[in-house]
């Protein structure tokens, strides 16, 4: 069933607005993910993306206070629903049966 | 402090964002692009910067961030288009005499947008049947003797190039090669048929889509003493019988087989043929195709290129042009340039020598566009004037609309909305106008008739009534711009204070312009229709009263000539090559023995002993022929003046230059008759022409009859029904020698209608805008008349004031249009054209003058009825 099951990009950022906590908005987002998967992200992407999650009810936003950066503009603010937490654990429990199967001698060669 | 503004993303940018983008997001995206642009001044510089920003916002423009069309502010514009609609409807037929007039004026000048769209659509429907249309290409050539590049480009080439072409070229899929001359009686048994078509090559049917119903498309060309025949040459030739394998004998000489049949060309194509007989055929004579595969001989042959899809035509260019610099010396002096056309614009192309059949070309287009759209124009003007004029009476409303709370959009799509229909119910009308002028522009000119049908076809209609709408938009933006920009406090304030009418120098200037319009299409169609008449009354230098020219088609001349002549009421008999001063030309070389190094061209007619008295020709001194057997050598000619003039014969003494020899055509020939001038050529076309008449000692093209009876339509048939007996086969052709040469100056004749024609729209449109502003002008001072009546002001004083203005307007137009139409001629007509009539500046005031009189008319009516109008009425309703 399509919202259930996340994509790849999806997990991770979906990982990276639980890992910012309260500061996961489309930017910041964007930074971190280019920082840590050492590929370039690009804006539209991550927007869509946020959108797209917002959507299947995995993460909700709020708009924040309006500052002199952005040109007066204010930030939207990205949390992770329950359901969002959900979904995030399930993959995570998955990935552990299955890492949890390989034996260790299969890895070790790398 | 920085400039602020120098360092904002552009805000063209910031804008298109705001429009296409959904409100929730909006806030957000901008937040996010501004805080990208910021880093990116920093780190790349504001140029990058910026174009980042525009792309990134072009970039966003996704499925989930347009803004949907939301169903409640359709709802509204639904709801209220509906209002427009009714309102408008109730503003229209209350003002019934100003809208009549917008949808009469509109209606009379679509109607002629509409036969220019109609004639567009059936330019643009050329060819569009052949599968390739795109790919074909057509090679033109330019002949260019001794470096004169006087010539224009042909749409011909030689058979040479096309065969050079079809050998050695690379990357062309196919060329067909068409040639003229397979014209001819085609005989069945015992029936003949005379058949008009061209050679052509085995890829002929390759090339282009002319649909086979019998025979194959590969190999029906291909076999020489094969020919292809139309379904309806079929049916002449051989009924009902199947014509496929028969054999049947061309020019009473060789024998064809019918390899195919052709279903009819389109009526829509260029190209038009009854036959086609195999080019191979020609070539299996190979003595004569020697003599044909000449560089220089580029009359006759058409070239047809299929090219592939995405062909490199530049490098064809060029590769044509080397092939030209490559066969050039094989012919002295001689340049041949050569160059490509597409399909596509065979029907536009100006100039163009030696075409199949009438084309169009782009210029009659553009003049025809310019003066439809001067006229749609000014119906347009009228329509803005008026509503303009009227805003008085409508501001109220507008401001009412405003305070409910109607934004400036709305209200502009109100007033566009009443211009459109008033447009559409004006396309009503101008499609009936159009039905009835539909066979009047066709019949301006023969070759329309052969070029249009001007059928409507659902498009077209769709064509029509997008351009109803385009025209309703035109006439309508000025005064919705105007309304909705109105000031509603103050309107509500007092209408009266509201200076709607500050534009009136506008309007006034207006109203000039269409009667400056009107008074030069009127003046120069009048210059134009005196020209017409005195070229068609033109005195030739000989007599062409009741003379009737027959084209013998090859007949021998001798029992047709001994039948006629026993009719009571023809006077005469001759018999010649052509038919002078229409606009036909027979010409050779002169060379006189006194001046051996000087030779001239001379124009000639080949005539009998009965031509010169039967046509009135003035022998100033000598003889006319004799008659002479047929076996005799040439050996007299008869001069006209000029030619002793040109080379100084005997003094130009005609008597003494009797027995003179000049060499004509290699030939040398005594002069034994000097005759007046005459004109040779068209009237319009220079008179001092060296002439000269040679004896018949061949066969005649044309047998000239000179009748005498009151019946003339009766001899007329009295003689095509000896024609018939005589040559059953072709059709009858003549003509009276006075119709002939009016037919020369078909071309002006269609001018002079479609000027006429175009002046009286003009006229009509620019009467009913005057017509209305005057009403409206004279309704707005209802008041200020009755008062001045009440205070003792005579009727004739009244319309006087009411009248001055516009009757100055008038004056005005007519003193900066006529001299522009008289310098017009003076400076650009006149000298170009030979044997002009000089400008009848009287003729031209008249023209005027009745235009000033309608408008006077108009006025008159107009400003009387106010004049008349009881005082006490007036002012008692106020």
């Amino acid at each position: 069933m399509k919202g259930t099951n996340l994509g790849e990009f999806e997990e991770l950022v979906l990982l990276t607005i639980a890992a910012m906590v309260t500061e996961a908005y489309s930017v910041a987002i964007c930074d971190d993910l280019e920082k840590k998967t050492k590929r370039s992200v690009k804006l539209g992407v991550v927007h869509a993306v946020l959108n797209r999650l917002e959507e299947k009810g995995l993460a909700k936003s709020s708009l924040g206070e309006a500052t002199n950066a952005r040109g007066g503009k204010r930030k939207r603010y990205y949390t992770v629903t329950n359901a969002g937490k959900a979904s995030l654990l399930k993959s995570k429990e998955l990935r552990d049966q299955y890492w949890s199967l390989i034996p260790e001698l299969t890895l070790k060669r790398i | 402090m920085e400039e602020p503004k120098k360092k904002a993303p552009p805000a063209w940018a910031t804008q298109l964002l705001t429009w296409y983008c959904k409100p929730e997001l909006l806030e957000d995206l901008q937040g996010d692009l501004n805080e990208y642009y910021d880093r990116n001044v920093k780190t790349k510089g504001i140029r990058k910067a910026r174009l980042i920003y525009i792309i990134d916002v072009l970039k966003f423009f996704r499925l989930y961030t347009i803004r949907k069309p939301e169903f409640l502010n359709l709802l509204i514009s639904w709801i209220m288009i509906g209002s427009y609609i009714k309102t408008s409807g109730r503003s229209i037929v209350r003002n019934k005499l100003f809208s009549a007039i917008n949808i009469i004026g509109l209606a009379v000048s679509m109607s002629v947008g509409l036969v220019l769209i109609a004639t567009l659509s059936d330019v643009l429907s050329y060819d569009k049947f052949h599968a390739n249309y795109n790919k074909i290409h057509r090679v033109l050539s330019r002949y260019e003797y001794l470096g004169d590049k006087g010539n224009n480009f042909m749409a011909t080439t030689s058979l040479k190039a096309g065969r050079l072409i079809k050998e050695e070229f690379t990357g062309i899929e196919e060329v067909a090669i068409l040639q003229s001359g397979f014209d001819s009686d085609i005989k069945v048994g015992e029936k003949i048929v005379p058949l008009h078509g061209y050679w052509a090559n085995e890829s002929f049917f390759k090339v282009f889509s002319f649909e086979l119903l019998h025979g194959h498309t590969a190999t029906a060309l291909k076999e020489p003493f094969s020919m292809v025949i139309s379904e309806t040459a079929a049916k002449k030739l051989f009924g009902n019988e199947e014509a496929i394998g028969k054999v049947v004998t061309y020019n009473n000489d060789k024998s064809y087989t019918i390899t195919g049949i052709v279903k009819e060309p389109p009526f829509f194509s260029h190209i038009h043929f009854e036959m086609l007989g195999s080019l191979s055929t020609k070539e299996s004579d190979k003595k004569a195709l020697d003599e044909e595969m000449v560089w220089d001989s580029v009359w006759n042959t058409w070239v047809y290129l299929l090219l592939p899809q995405n062909a490199d035509i530049p490098l064809l260019k060029s590769n044509l042009a080397q092939l030209s610099k490559r066969e050039d010396p094989s012919v002295k002096n001689t340049h041949i340039e050569l160059d490509l056309q597409p399909l596509s614009s065979i029907m536009f192309r100006d100039s163009l020598g030696n075409q199949m059949g009438p084309v169009l070309g782009s210029t009659l287009l553009w003049v025809f566009g310019g003066l439809c759209f001067v006229v749609i124009l000014s119906a347009c003007f009228n329509y803005t004037n008026l509503s303009i004029a009227r805003s008085l009476k409508r501001t109220r409303e507008v401001g009412i609309r405003k305070v409910i709370g109607a934004l400036n959009s709305n209200v502009a799509t109100q007033f566009i909305v009443e211009a459109v229909i008033i447009s559409l119910s004006a396309l009503a009308m101008a499609l009936l106008l159009f039905f009835l002028l539909r066979p009047h522009f066709l019949s301006i000119e023969p070759d329309i008739q052969k070029m249009f049908t001007l059928h409507l076809s659902p498009v077209t209609i769709l064509y029509f009534v997008g351009f109803a709408i385009f025209v309703g938009i035109a006439a309508g933006i000025f005064p919705s711009v105007f309304f909705s920009n109105i000031n509603a406090i103050q309107v509500l304030k007092s209408a009266t204070s509201f200076r709607g009418m500050n534009r009136i120098t506008g309007r006034k200037i207006l109203i000039v312009i269409q009667f400056c319009i009107s008074i030069i299409l009127v003046s120069a169609s009048i210059g134009v229709y005196r020209q017409y008449q005195h070229y068609i009354s033109f005195d030739l230098g000989f007599n062409t009263e009741n003379v009737l020219n027959i084209s013998l088609q090859g007949n021998k001349a001798e029992l047709l000539k001994k039948e006629i002549s026993e009719l009571p009421e023809v006077k005469g008999i001759s018999q010649s090559l052509l038919v002078t001063s229409v606009g036909n030309y027979w010409g050779t070389n002169m060379k006189y023995h006194g001046t051996p190094n000087d030779s001239c061209g001379v124009s000639y007619n080949s005539i009998d002993e009965n031509y010169i008295p039967l046509m009135g020709h003035q022998l100033i001194a000598g003889k006319n022929f004799s008659v002479k057997p047929d076996s005799v050598e040439e050996s007299e000619v008869i001069v006209n003046m000029q030619v002793l003039k040109r080379f100084n014969i005997a003094n130009q003494d005609p008597q003494k230059a009797i027995g003179d020899v000049l060499k004509v055509d290699r030939k040398n020939l005594t002069i034994i008759g000097v005759m007046k001038d005459f004109q040779y050529g068209r009237s319009n076309n220079k008179t001092s022409q060296e002439t000269v008449f040679r004896y018949l000692d061949r066969k005649a093209n044309i047998m000239n009859i000179k009748i005498q009876s009151n019946d003339l339509i009766g001899t007329y048939a009295k003689i095509e029904s000896i024609w018939k007996k005589i040559d059953p086969v072709h059709p009858f052709e003549a003509k009276f020698y006075n119709q002939q040469i009016e037919e020369a100056f078909a071309g002006l004749r269609a001018t002079l209608k479609l000027a006429g024609f175009l002046a009286f729209l003009a006229i009509s449109i620019a009467s009913l805008g005057l017509l209305g502003m005057v009403v409206f002008t004279t309704e707005i001072r209802l008041k200020e008349v009755s008062i001045r009546k009440v205070m003792g002001a005579s009727e004739g004083k009244l319309l006087f004031l009411l009248g001055k203005g516009f009757v100055f307007l008038l004056l005005i137009s007519t003193v900066i249009s006529l001299p522009i139409v008289i310098l017009f001629f003076q400076n650009v007509v006149f000298p170009n054209t030979a044997n002009h009539a000089p400008l009848n500046i009287f003729e031209m005031l008249l023209g005027v003058l009745a235009i000033l009189l309608l408008a006077l008319l108009m006025i008159g009516t107009q400003t009387l009825k106010v004049a008349r109008a009881n005082p006490a009425e007036v002012l008692k309703n106020e």
